[in-house]
């Protein structure tokens, strides 16, 4: 660092700054040290006292989670058993309920998401923009229990009735998509709790992807279609290929938010802790679920630890997501130029 | 909230004399399923008195941990405590109202109290083992009612409750099946079924899925007008789940020794038999006699004045013996650390 010189240093005559002097970094201004002292300790104590609540966090649940971990060690990540009357725990139920979930959600919820913002930033007419854009951010207002009820009282039976019924008599018989579409034909379970999330996170996703499609430069845009592109064209090779971070963020945002929603996938999931078939139609359990419903009665002891220790492996799920997507945007970054 | 608030300005503005604004009030925890009861007693108790009950319907397991944290004075469980479990902590419990668990159908063209079941059908169906609707043990309970070819749907409690906790007590005795293979508690490990979370879960649940079985409490059945069924009970009897058949399991009990009664498959030609009080839990030797002495207070009050406010929400008020071996277990366990009864009349 370059000392600080007094102002007048970089002056020259009647006031312009000097042009040798321009490159120096700018004057240390002292107006009131002690302003600067406490904005600065403000600052730093915000962020580290984040990161202590989140040590904090990790370190109560572990502490919480230790019978469990100490009576089931690892074995508990692939035990499907959950008896609170034999006092017998394994978390592969909800674990699977929950990345199941989550997968449907995403696998529906990206490729529509990305339709929306295709569709808010390329082909829909000026005035239909504020309107349809304020609308889908609405979507993400409305509280989770809402979504929960609706899904339970008004889109079960149709899901039941409509896709449900003729799907499994459309697959009867099928070696693996027969067994997927088997058991129980009522809209409960994890395709209907894998829809519901898919609803709750396309607005989140959509209003990422618009927002970074938004900031793409006019000019490369018109350059491709001045080359003769389709609008297809356009946004698959050059939008998308320059908003792939925030693409990316955006899904993985929508992802964390699947995997930690609670009240809407309760309504719906049917809370059943058995994993009898692979059945998509087959009511199961989230850990999310299963923390809601049985931390208020559960005994201390092991029921409780092992609920922590859900709540830990959850917590590890959602890092090991935000892992991966960091991962994946630096992989990207070192492309960057290598394809087209 | 605004009350709150003016009571606290007021406490604070009186200073020392603060204490006796809140020297009357009394903090509980625990069971969600007698919190209305509580309120509503509360509400009037104020009204007759000017004390203040705080309860927090935390659930059981909750209630219980927080007066063995001694963070309440007193907590609340829709499942009794063995008296061993009591005695170790020093707690006695006593209880308040009784409730009754009723399974609700959902079967089209079929009215509340047309289809008879028996606990080990009962059990059956919550085990997998009877899947159809016309299974030949349904039909033979129930000869001439239409039932459908169509499988049964069962629904249960999600959440640990109390609830469940005497719904599975009364399985386990009934259906030994059903006591090897699952058990009794606040949450078992159910073979089938869909969980809604609550009463209002269950209840939804139900009139959701077309040939659905449900079990909720009798308030909420009646409230919602649903489907219920006929049980038969210890004596062979196949009774409808109403006030005065709860009153006969709670009067066929004897609680003379214990409290620890489960109300579950209980003799008497009228006695429904998945039927339950609600308890209270306090420490023996209360460090805070003050409050130990209002929690008393009120609970007597409500004993007295209260039965027909129970009516009204369609709990069962305890009988007559019952609250005055409450009064005497009061008297002789109650006291303050150094021995000293409570003065609670």
């Amino acid at each position: 660092m370059a000392a600080a010189l007094p102002a007048s240093a970089y002056l020259g005559e009647e006031g312009k700054i000097r042009p040798d002097m321009k490159d120096r970094p700018p004057i240390a201004r002292r107006a009131s040290p002690w302003v600067d002292t406490l904005f600065s300790a403000l600052a730093h104590g915000a962020a580290w006292l984040t990161l202590a609540l989140l040590a904090g966090i990790l370190v109560s649940l572990v502490i919480g989670a230790a019978p469990a971990i100490r009576a089931y060690g690892l074995s508990f990540l692939w035990t499907s058993e959950w008896d609170p009357v034999q006092n017998r725990y394994g978390g592969l139920v909800m674990i699977y309920g929950t990345l199941m979930t989550s997968l449907i959600a995403l696998i529906i919820a990206v490729p529509v998401s990305f339709g929306i913002a295709l569709f808010l930033t390329e082909l829909s007419p000026l005035w239909l923009k504020r309107p349809l854009g304020t609308a889908v951010e609405l979507l993400a207002a409305v509280p989770s229990i809402v979504y929960g009820m609706w899904g339970l009282l008004v889109f079960s039976p149709i899901l039941s009735q409509y896709v449900q019924q003729p799907l499994q008599s459309a697959f009867k018989g099928v070696p693996l998509l027969g067994s997927l579409f088997s058991g129980p034909p009522v809209g409960i379970g994890l395709l209907s709790a894998g829809i519901i999330l898919a609803i709750m996170v396309i607005p989140f996703i959509a209003s990422v992807m618009r927002d970074v499609f938004d900031v793409t430069p006019p000019m490369l845009k018109e350059s491709a279609y001045a080359l003769g592109s389709t609008t297809w064209e356009v946004v698959w090779k050059v939008v998308l290929p320059y908003t792939k971070t925030g693409v990316v963020g955006g899904i993985m945002l929508g992802l964390g938010r699947a995997i930690g929603e609670t009240m809407a996938v309760t309504f719906v999931i049917g809370n059943f802790n058995q994993l009898n078939s692979l059945s998509l139609f087959e009511a199961a359990n989230s850990i999310t679920s299963a923390l809601a419903n049985e931390f208020g009665e559960a005994a201390p002891g092991l029921h409780q630890a092992s609920l922590m220790y859900l709540g830990l492996v959850l917590f590890l799920i959602t890092f090991v997501v935000l892992s991966i997507s960091k991962v994946l945007l630096q992989q990207l970054k070192r492309r960057e130029g290598a394809l087209t | 909230m605004k009350l709150l608030f003016s009571h606290a300005v007021v406490g604070a503005l009186l200073g020392a004399a603060a204490g006796l604004a809140s020297a009357q009030d009394m903090t509980g925890a625990g069971a969600t399923f007698p919190a209305p009861i509580y309120a509503k007693w509360a509400d009037a108790y104020n009204k007759a008195t000017g004390a203040r009950l705080n309860y927090q319907s935390v659930g059981s397991g909750a209630g219980i941990q927080q007066i063995r944290a001694k963070t309440v004075d007193f907590g609340a469980s829709d499942m009794p405590l063995a008296d061993d479990v009591l005695a170790k902590d020093g707690l006695i419990q006593f209880p308040t109202v009784i409730g009754g668990v009723v399974p609700v159908v959902n079967i089209k063209g079929i009215a509340p109290g047309q289809i008879k079941l028996t606990g080990q059908v009962l059990g059956d169906i919550y085990l997998g083992k009877i899947t159809k609707w016309n299974d030949a043990a349904l039909t033979a309970l129930n000869p001439g009612v239409p039932l459908p070819d169509e499988a049964i749907s069962p629904v249960r409690r999600a959440d640990g409750s109390g609830t469940s906790f005497i719904f599975t007590n009364y399985l386990s005795k009934v259906n030994p099946d059903w006591k090897a293979k699952v058990g009794e508690g606040t949450a078992v490990n159910w073979p089938t079924g869909a969980g809604g979370k609550g009463n209002e879960g269950v209840a939804a649940f139900v009139q959701r899925l077309p040939n659905s079985i449900g079990y909720v409490e009798y308030a909420y059945a009646k409230q919602n007008k649903m489907t219920y069924t006929l049980l038969k009970n210890k004596d062979g009897h196949f009774v409808a789940p109403d006030a005065d058949n709860f009153k006969a399991a709670a009067a066929s009990a004897d609680w003379s020794k214990t409290f620890f009664q489960v109300l579950t498959d209980q003799a008497g030609k009228e006695a429904w038999p998945i039927s339950g009080a609600t308890f209270i839990l306090m420490y023996k030797a209360q460090e805070k006699p003050v409050s130990a002495a209002n929690t008393l207070k009120f609970f007597e009050w409500a004993y007295a004045n209260g039965d027909k406010m129970a009516d009204d929400l369609e709990y069962v008020p305890l009988p007559a013996s019952v609250k005055d071996l409450v009064r005497k277990s009061w008297g002789a366990n109650i006291k303050d650390v150094s021995g000293k009864s409570i003065a609670w009349k």
